[in-house]
């Protein structure tokens, strides 16, 4: 019945390992292939990785340095960043990344995932939808490499859920990133009786009670941490970290 | 030596990292009908459709190999996902015949609406162990990936390993003889999948 799962979400910024706090501020975390060794020790249930300068910056995915690191992740790897060919998400399932995420692709080429998802099956793909709440008027769909998104949050995750088709949505909200203040229930909440493909809530997680409410009062089928994956406690230093899942998970 | 089948479907590299991780050097990846005869053990992965699989085997001319090292020769052999649905007789999923070596044939699940349950199965369960084997422990706690749209349904009860529960229970690993299946990943699976893949190269 599928558990649910908890997946500590990594930030690679080109060299290594960052953190933000709402999408700023990247603090240096340390090197990614380690942290994944630690993970497998740990046994998390899943890893997400994202390159957040490719696209930006206009790089390419470093396909050397993700064969590495899915040669160390004995667990389901995700990976998102700077992915803009059919033979890039072909090179990147190759090397053993089992979802590719998907953001800015969505605007700038949503053909291309539609093609994906019919060769390789919707669960190989999982669109991220960063979210804000601008100066003025209700919580929206952000793009931190500057496109414009014509879409309302709830139509916007139907569109990628229907009209796309991929098979997960990750939800990450901007002004709860790096806070350690909880996830945006409301909005996770809203968006699951929205769609019928899986959810991962992500932005915010500070505590257990967080990942027990988002998991099991919200209903969220998967709780990306970021902060509490790679730092002892707020304001504290690197620790690569995982919490005990038997606290959390509850099994069926 | 323990060769990967390598028939132009599905991740090979992850199974390959997961044997070199627990230390299981004598393994490759291989497409070759020689390497396949030489083999002491195969490795039968696979994602994607059935009948695009069962193509791409027969395409590349090695199912007459592979019935004469499996069914003559009893060399050990374990499908993983697809490549555990291919060793069925047929599948919903498509027209073609199946390997037929396990007596089973591949389904479709179509969960109750009411459950509200999201085809794939995608994520990770728990499995019951239906009998005392040498590739995965009676006694758990045995977690594994899973992804997958169609489930194996044996007609002989007896070849049903292990089951697992999405809407309904179903058989997630079989085995008969020297034949083995897995419809979920060891390979993306930890230290559970380990013992697993770590087990089959000790047979």
């Amino acid at each position: 019945m599928a558990l649910k799962r908890i997946i500590p979400c990594l930030l690679y910024d080109g060299n290594g390992l960052v953190k933000t706090v709402k999408f700023k501020n990247p603090s240096y975390i340390g090197d990614p292939i380690n942290a994944i060794k630690i993970y497998n020790d740990k046994e998390v249930d899943e890893l997400i990785l994202i390159d957040i300068n490719a696209t930006k910056q206009k790089r390419r995915p470093n396909f050397d340095r993700i064969a590495d690191m899915a040669g160390e992740a004995f667990m389901p790897f995700a990976y998102g960043g700077g992915v803009k060919t059919f033979d890039d998400f072909a090179k990147l399932y190759t090397l053993g990344v089992e979802k590719v995420v998907v953001n800015s692709l969505i605007q700038e080429n949503p053909e291309v995932i539609k093609k994906v998802v019919a060769h390789y099956g919707a669960q190989a793909v999982v669109a991220c939808i960063d979210f804000r709440k601008p100066l003025f008027g209700s919580k929206s769909p952000y793009s931190y490499a500057g496109h414009k998104i014509k879409y309302n949050l709830l139509d916007y995750a139907r569109y990628l859920a229907t009209d796309l088709g991929v098979g997960e949505l990750m939800l990450y909200s901007v002004d709860q990133d790096g806070t350690w203040e909880g996830y945006d229930y409301e909005v996770t909440g809203q968006i699951l009786n929205h769609v019928d493909i899986p959810v991962i809530a992500c932005g915010g997680c500070g505590s257990m009670t967080d990942l027990k409410k988002i998991l099991y009062d919200t209903n969220a089928n998967a709780a990306a941490i970021g902060s509490m994956a790679v730092y002892s406690k707020k304001g504290m230093g690197v620790l690569i970290n995982f919490p005990d899942r038997n606290n959390v998970i509850i099994e069926n | 030596m323990i060769v990967i089948i390598d028939y132009g479907i599905g991740n090979l590299a992850s199974v390959l990292n997961m044997f070199r991780k627990i230390g299981v050097r004598d393994v490759k990846i291989s497409g070759r009908a020689e390497d396949i005869a030489a083999a002491t053990k195969l490795l039968l992965p696979g994602v994607g459709a059935f009948d695009a699989g069962m193509s791409q085997l027969e395409q590349s001319g090695l199912v007459p190999v592979l019935n004469k090292k499996v069914l003559e020769e009893k060399t050990p052999i374990l499908g993983i996902c697809l490549g555990m649905q291919l060793l069925t007789r047929r599948s919903e999923e498509g027209v073609k015949s199946g390997l037929g070596w396990i007596d089973a044939e591949t389904l479709r699940f179509s969960p109750d609406p009411a459950l509200k349950l999201k085809v794939p199965h995608m994520g990770w369960d728990y499995i019951h162990v239906n009998r005392a084997n040498k590739l995965v422990d009676t006694e758990g706690p045995n977690r594994f990936y899973f992804v997958h749209s169609y489930y194996v349904k044996c007609f002989d009860e007896s070849q049903s390993l292990a089951t697992s529960r999405f809407g309904h229970e179903f058989t997630c690993m079989v085995h008969k003889d020297n034949i083995y299946g897995a419809q979920f990943h060891p390979e993306k699976s930890l230290k559970f999948g380990m013992k697993v893949l770590g087990n089959f190269a000790t047979l």
